[in-house]
């Protein structure tokens, strides 16, 4: 049957019919929509949200010990966090089928870097494969499968925004049946300690030319010759866009991008005029291939910041550079934090009480922008609790107001062992975690303080407070951030306390139906309103400045924190 | 055929081009379309890139070769405009959404229609968000414009309204189909 199937959608299809029994994932855009297919469509398949993407691999790497078929997806930082896992488990036995699926994000629409996660199958020393379509999203997920189980290795599937976003029209198949667990010992092979992982290494240097000879002979990598004076290779969505541009050139299509096959390069290249590699980002094949001692180009006129398109492509190529396009200034529409998100309030006072504000992954991270410019600093996930804590201590508790801002689900995924470190090593620094009982960034994902699995089942629920105090922070306070003048009295109070202080700034996200806001529209008096622009100073979408006075739009849901900072009480309404 | 879709993070976009590489499929077509989810979801610019035809190879349209363009708020319109081809035509939801540096009053709402002159005569207004007030169905926007989308492109009316009952749940049908048969009056040359 044929479905138009986005490339997400396509690899929870095909790890439906390649018999997977096991999936996990931590929420990362543009990987998310992976396991939630697998929740919604494939009831068979277990799926759990794990806090991180760690956890993500090493159960499913418990799940494939067990003789079951597993898969762990992440977006491409994400592998940072399961790195640990990873560099090990190619030494163990893979028993079911393990996949890992890492979705990077060329020219970061939703990330904090752009790094080219082909690397970690060659630092790993593990098959690498890379669809361009939705088809073969689907179609090299159940190989992918297939040469797990064959050669007991981990096999990464590795997509980009344009793979995991794009739709296209799939061809459904059969699903494979479930294979049943077992319980094996394989000491020697699982149990990796100085003494066997010694003697499992040399079994991956052999089982890595075992896999380059599959590539020279696998179909995931063809040939298709026509016009001989350009030969390209390429893998991923840039192969499709050097096809739109050069749709009569001769290709090798590599849908396995590590290990190379080098016999078909070598051969490719001996029946091309000139070799070109198309690839976005890192010249990953390039390199390779100019190892073997092949003359080609690539990155001498390709970019490597930045995803590709077919006009990149062509002009890079044809060495013809495109007319320059007329500027049109236009007024830009970054994101921003929903009208009535309740981060905006809390950013706010902190920035009202001339705090540095260490920031961390999730939507508060729009904090950034104006008018609030209230994030100081991001760099991944679970970091701004340990720069605020470094900071303040190098001027010494009570000097500097230092605080950090890190959400529910960000917390969990590693911002305990930071706080942990926070408390242990006697810190002051502020934290504020910013509870809004879901992983809103990525589409509102459910998490261990949620007290729901992916499927919608009851679970525990972890309690924030108990488990912030129970890593031994002294001063805890759960508060309403919608109270503005109460939260400014408490973060005054937080910071003024000679150690460690936590408030957990607790208020639904916006978008949940649990929200604690109105609905209701407010409005201005404008009378009343002397345009002091102390609201327009919140950057609330439903806020506007109109002829000198404030109006407010219909994107306002009535969260009344406009009309507390209102100095002549010109905001009512909404009740 | 490419078609290309623009407007603002919540005015379902993502909905309306899924509706047509649906139908397009459907006709016979090799479809792709490719769109950025994630921090578009929180008010931010949206585009999807919808094309069609025997065999497609890239997911995202060429400058200088979009057929039409299917615009839901007037500004957004005009930052897409190198990808129109000459004499594209260009379907404009008469709709002004504000965004934060207008909001603030730092400068103004751009006066678009020069720089869409530039490439093609072939604009269309169409009060899409006035329709779906009227209706009472103010989210509806993207099926009236997707019936006046209709209008230009080879399927059937009926290939449409299955489309709808397949991909649609049975309670909003009925508000749905009625909003793509007055999408589809909008005359447009």
């Amino acid at each position: 049957m044929k479905k138009m199937l986005s490339g997400n959608e396509a690899i929870a299809r095909g790890a439906y019919e390649a018999g997977v029994s096991f999936a996990s994932a931590y929420p990362g855009t543009p990987s998310t929509e992976v396991l939630e297919t697998i929740a919604k469509e494939y009831p068979r398949i277990h799926a759990e949200w794990t806090p991180n993407e760690k956890v993500a691999l090493e159960v499913a790497a418990g799940a494939s010990y067990a003789g079951a078929r597993s898969i762990a997806v992440m977006k491409h930082v994400g592998v940072n966090v399961a790195a640990d896992p990873l560099m090990t488990l190619p030494y163990t036995l893979i028993r079911g089928g393990l996949v890992l699926v890492s979705a990077d994000d060329p020219e970061l629409f939703s990330s904090q870097n752009e790094q080219d996660n082909r690397h970690y199958a060659r630092f790993a020393k593990i098959p690498m494969l890379e669809p361009s379509t939705s088809q073969e999203a689907k179609d090299y997920m159940i190989e992918a499968i297939g040469i797990s189980e064959k050669f007991e290795t981990p096999v990464m599937l590795r997509t980009t925004t344009r793979i995991s976003h794009s739709m296209g029209i799939v061809e459904t198949g059969d699903a494979a049946e479930q294979l049943t667990p077992s319980i094996e010992r394989h000491p020697a092979e699982l149990v990796m300690l100085p003494a066997n992982a010694r003697r499992r290494h040399p079994v991956i240097e052999e089982r890595i030319c075992s896999l380059r000879a599959y590539s020279n002979t696998s179909e995931l990598n063809t040939i298709e010759m026509a016009d001989t004076s350009i030969g390209i290779i390429s893998s991923g969505v840039a192969y499709q866009y050097a096809k739109e541009a050069f749709p009569t050139a001769s290709f090798l299509k590599l849908g396995m991008s590590y290990p190379l096959p080098d016999e078909i390069i070598r051969d490719f290249a001996a029946k091309v005029e000139t070799l070109w590699i198309v690839e976005e980002l890192d010249g990953f094949m390039e390199e390779q291939v100019k190892a073997l001692g092949i003359d080609c180009h690539g990155k001498d006129r390709l970019p490597m910041c930045g995803e590709l398109n077919p006009d990149i492509v062509k002009s890079a190529i044809s060495g013809q550079d495109p007319e320059p396009l007329k500027e049109h200034p236009l007024p830009g529409r970054p994101p921003s934090m929903c009208p009535g998100c309740p981060h905006r309030s809390l950013l706010w006072a902190l920035k009202r009480n001339k705090c540095f504000i260490a920031g961390d992954i999730g939507c508060y991270t729009l904090g950034f922008l104006p008018p609030l410019d209230a994030i100081d600093t991001t760099l991944c996930m679970g970091a701004g609790i340990n720069h605020a804590h470094g900071m303040s201590k190098v001027f010494g508790a009570g000097k500097e107001n230092i605080a950090a801002v890190i959400g529910d689900s960000t917390f969990f995924h590693s911002g305990i062992t930071g706080l942990a470190n926070l408390a242990y090593n006697r810190g002051a620094a502020v934290i504020v975690i910013l509870d809004n009982r879901t992983t809103a960034m990525t589409g509102s994902q459910n998490h261990p303080g949620t007290g729901i699995t992916i499927r919608g089942e009851q679970t525990t629920s972890l309690n924030l407070e108990e488990l912030v105090k129970a890593l031994g922070i002294t001063w805890v306070r759960t508060i309403d951030p919608y109270d503005i003048k109460k939260t400014r009295k408490d973060i005054k109070e937080a910071l003024a306390y000679e150690g460690p202080a936590v408030i957990i700034s607790k208020a639904p996200c916006v978008l949940l139906k649990s929200r604690n806001v109105s609905g209701k529209r407010l409005v201005v008096d404008s009378e009343a309103c002397t345009g002091c622009k102390v609201c327009i100073g919140i950057g609330c979408p439903a806020i506007e400045f109109k002829e000198d006075k404030a109006y407010i739009n219909d994107m306002c849901v009535g969260c009344g924190v406009c009309a507390d900072l209102c100095g002549p009480s010109a905001i009512g309404g909404g009740e | 055929m490419n078609v290309l879709m623009a407007g603002v993070g919540g005015q379902g976009i993502i909905l309306a081009s899924d509706m047509l590489s649906e139908v397009m499929m459907r006709h016979g077509y090799d479809v792709k379309k490719s769109e950025i989810h994630g921090m578009a979801q929180r008010g931010g610019s949206v585009m999807s890139h919808v094309r069609y035809g025997r065999q497609v190879a890239s997911p995202l349209i060429p400058l200088g070769s979009c057929d039409i363009l299917l615009s839901f708020e007037e500004l957004e319109t005009a930052r897409y405009v190198e990808y129109l081809k000459e004499d594209a035509h260009v379907i404009i939801n008469s709709y002004r959404l504000s965004p934060p540096s207008v909001i603030s009053g730092k400068e103004g709402y751009p006066d678009i229609t020069p720089i869409l002159k530039e490439r093609t005569g072939r604009i269309h207004m169409v009060d899409g968000s006035s329709i779906a007030e009227e209706m009472g169905n103010p989210r509806g926007v993207n099926i009236i414009l997707l019936g006046t989308l209709s209008t230009l492109l080879e399927p059937d009316e009926s290939l449409w309204l299955e489309c709808i009952n397949s991909m649609l749940k049975e309670k909003i049908r009925p508000i749905n189909i009625e909003g793509f048969k007055r999408g589809r009056e909008v005359k447009i040359q």
